[in-house]
């Protein structure tokens, strides 16, 4: 190995003193923004911390530091200093991969600090055969060497494990890349196509539709290219009011074509063209779809209506109107009904929303249902990177799991001419997990055959 | 018997072994360390029962999902973890004095889960938010994770009341004299240590994943996320500095203790103190 004259800047870049020093320093500034508020308005700041704190905190991009300039830039020194160390060390390895264990000195093998002698009663011909025989049956594929000194066995097992530790270096080096490929910001800024990667919301009222999302960036709209419909907006209820469903119907419609219908809730996205819509939140309106059916004749009407207004069904001489309701919120769980046939005395009930009432009257009987409109809220959102951050953390378990219960092992045997008989020197090594590659050391000698 | 009596007979078990551990290790009596060995053993039996009765409770309730939905639930399964992972490290390692650290530890859990007023006990549907398959990856891979950091913690203070014994007149020594060698604990720690970083790095990863599916983004550094992150890049440090610098013994000790804070600041202060999207594990 040729000793050349180190750069400055890729010595510091490839040292452990600054990873060691940037992973205490990223979790130190990462607690910031934990304590502080990010992304409030100015004016929560000030009330908060008072206006020069306010100010500082402003100048430093605390308020949103995990985009600041000098987080990302710790980021960068980060991901430097990740890659350098592993392309320095890694050449090292290899080396160390390649280094032939029979080249080994059979002077060195004695001073190994786990090493074992047996002496036994018979020729070293026959001996070296039994500890060919020894390595085969427990697994190790030998090789051997005979010199001067006597017959060098040798046998390893996962010298690749030494990679374990690059590999998860370089699994967050590829979760960091998926993170730019699906950051908004280079997408709009160097790629200059903000469809490239987004993240948006948009809020769609039940029967309408929209085309266009609104980038949460910069609240600047953007343009699908296809249409998304709420056809319906649901929230479901357990029986002790806790939420247990929030449901959009939709259908894109692409090209002036319905392509696709289906629901989308909570944890189960939808995506189209690689463009994914999350159930996020919804507005609930005070108008209401009522449906009113005869049940003897089967004619029906369907009207929407705000509260304490009269409709009239006037092909059926019937009148009907919400004279109150029990809201929790801005969502109306139950409403109070006024209907006549203008027929005697009208009928005045209370009726769940979404449930059907029935009400007699002199000229028949009526189905009453009513629901109340709503808008849903999606977030929508398109990263091309997430993949690659997905493969990134795959990879880093199993990086983890090499580096961490895989070790490169190593076992010589030498065996000697000695006082009419045979001396066996065997020697180990491993370069993790000493304590139980000892034993195993150990358990290896004892299988000897003497 | 439903679960919440069958909780209450493990919260005893754990606190008579914390208590026969603790009387291992002043009194050096291997029968009470033994004793407190099969208290554990039988509290963890009767809690996996409970764990299982609790689930099948929500089930018979018809809100059924697995019991690891809110803090009193993952108290209770942090208790199960750290019991599950100490008792397997008291047999893999034949160290029954350990216990007389991290028992106390699970039977203070199992305590405050049951008589804290800012816990609810009762079994609760589940909210549109948590209905996903990623709710058992994710709470599982990270409490496995959590239950080994607090024995590496109970390590860590080990090891130094054992170091400061050791260079302290054989009066204290003689407390101290039934841990075992300082070698020993550093090794254990540290194989700890590197158990729980695998299985923090595997919640964190879950956690990332689930996010993406409910909200569509794998990362907002939302408190939870960021001091999850925070713990995982001090334990990285403290991989780091014993792999490549060396670091043994005591320092690798206050780390491990370091760590168990961070740990504790991720799972409870983040849910006391810290607003955000892990809101639903504060009740």
């Amino acid at each position: 190995m040729t000793q050349q004259k180190k750069n400055p800047v890729v010595a510091l870049f490839a040292s452990v003193q600054l990873a060691l020093f940037l992973l205490f320093f990223l979790a130190a500034t990462s607690i910031i923004g934990t304590l502080i508020p990010q992304n409030s308005p100015q004016g929560v700041y000030i009330e908060k911390f008072g206006l020069k704190t306010a100010n500082l905190l402003h100048m430093l991009d605390i308020t949103d530091m995990y985009n600041s300039w000098w987080f990302l830039g710790l980021l960068t020194i980060f991901s430097m200093n990740l890659l350098v160390c592993s392309l320095e060390r890694i050449p090292q390895v290899i080396r160390t991969i390649r280094r032939d264990g029979l080249a080994v000195k059979p002077e060195l093998l004695e001073k190994f600090p786990l090493r074992e002698v047996v002496t036994v009663a018979m020729p070293p011909e026959e001996m070296g055969r039994r500890v060919l025989s020894l390595f085969s049956k427990q697994g190790w594929k030998a090789r051997d060497t005979a010199s001067d000194k006597g017959r060098l066995f040798f046998a390893e097992k996962g010298p690749w494990s030494r990679f374990g530790v690059y590999v998860v270096h370089c699994s967050i080096l590829i979760i960091l890349a998926g993170a730019l490929v699906g950051s908004p910001t280079i997408a709009q800024k160097i790629l200059r196509n903000p469809l490239f990667a987004f993240k948006g919301s948009v809020m769609i009222t039940e029967n309408g539709s929209s085309d266009q999302i609104i980038s949460l960036k910069d609240g600047k709209p953007l343009d699908l290219g296809f249409l998304v419909r709420c056809d319906t907006f649901n929230i479901e209820y357990y029986p002790n009011g806790m939420p247990k469903t929030y449901r959009s119907e939709v259908t894109v419609i692409d090209d002036g074509k319905p392509v696709m219908s289906t629901a989308i809730e909570v944890n189960r996205p939808l995506t189209y063209k690689g463009i994914t819509f999350y159930q996020s939140s919804y507005q609930p309106y005070q108008d209401y779809v009522v449906t009113v059916k005869n049940q003897a004749t089967g004619a029906e009407t369907k009207e929407v209506i705000a509260p304490a207004r009269q409709m009239d069904w006037r092909e059926a001489g019937v009148s009907y109107g919400i004279v109150n309701r029990e809201s929790q919120g801005e969502v109306t769980r139950r409403i109070k009904v006024w209907f006549t046939d203008n027929q005697g005395e009208p009928s005045i009930f209370w009726v769940n929303i979404n449930q059907e009432a029935l009400v007699e009257r002199p000229s028949g009987t009526y189905r009453f249902q009513a629901r109340q409109i709503y808008a849903t809220g999606l977030q929508v959102a398109k990263d091309p990177g997430v993949w690659l951050v997905y493969s990134g953390c795959l990879l880093m378990l199993v990086g983890l799991f090499i580096a961490f219960f895989l070790s490169h092992r190593k076992i010589y045997a030498l065996v000697q001419p000695h006082d009419m008989g045979s001396r066996i020197l065997f020697a180990g090594e491993a370069n993790k997990n000493k304590v139980g590659f000892t034993d195993k050391f150990s358990q290896f000698i004892s299988k000897l055959e003497k | 018997m439903d679960s919440s009596q069958l909780f209450g007979i493990t919260m005893i078990a754990y606190l008579l072994a914390a208590a026969f551990y603790l009387g291992l290790f002043i009194f050096k009596t291997p029968r009470l360390g033994w004793i407190g060995m099969l208290l554990a053993v039988g509290g963890m039996g009767i809690q996996t029962a409970a764990i299982g009765l609790r689930w099948y409770e929500s089930y018979q309730m018809g809100v059924g999902h697995a019991p690891l939905t809110n803090m009193y639930e993952s108290l209770v399964f942090f208790a199960w973890c750290t019991t599950l992972f100490y008792l397997f490290m008291e047999f893999r390692f034949k160290t029954r004095v350990m216990g007389a650290f991290v028992m106390p530890c699970v039977a203070i859990a199992m305590a405050y889960a049951s008589f804290s007023d800012r816990i609810d006990a009762q079994i609760n549907p589940l909210i549109p938010a948590l209905q996903s398959n990623w709710l058992i990856a994710h709470v599982v891979t990270c409490f496995i994770g959590y239950g080994a950091f607090a024995v590496a913690g109970a390590l860590g203070l080990m090891y130094l009341m054992k170091l400061s014994a050791e260079n302290k007149p054989a009066n204290v020594h003689a407390l101290s004299a039934s841990l075992p060698e300082l070698k020993v604990i550093d090794d254990l720690t540290h194989k700890t240590i590197v158990f729980g970083f695998m299985w923090l790095s595997a919640g964190i990863i879950t956690g990332a994943i689930w996010a993406n599916e409910a909200w569509g983004t794998y990362w907002s550094w939302d408190p939870k996320e960021t001091w999850s992150i925070i713990t995982w890049f001090m334990y990285a440090s403290t991989l780091h500095a014993r792999f490549t610098r060396g670091w043994r013994g005591r320092r690798i000790a206050w780390l491990a203790i370091i760590g168990f804070i961070a740990v504790f600041f991720t799972y409870f202060g983040v849910n006391f103190l810290l607003s955000g999207l892990h809101s639903y594990g504060s009740n």
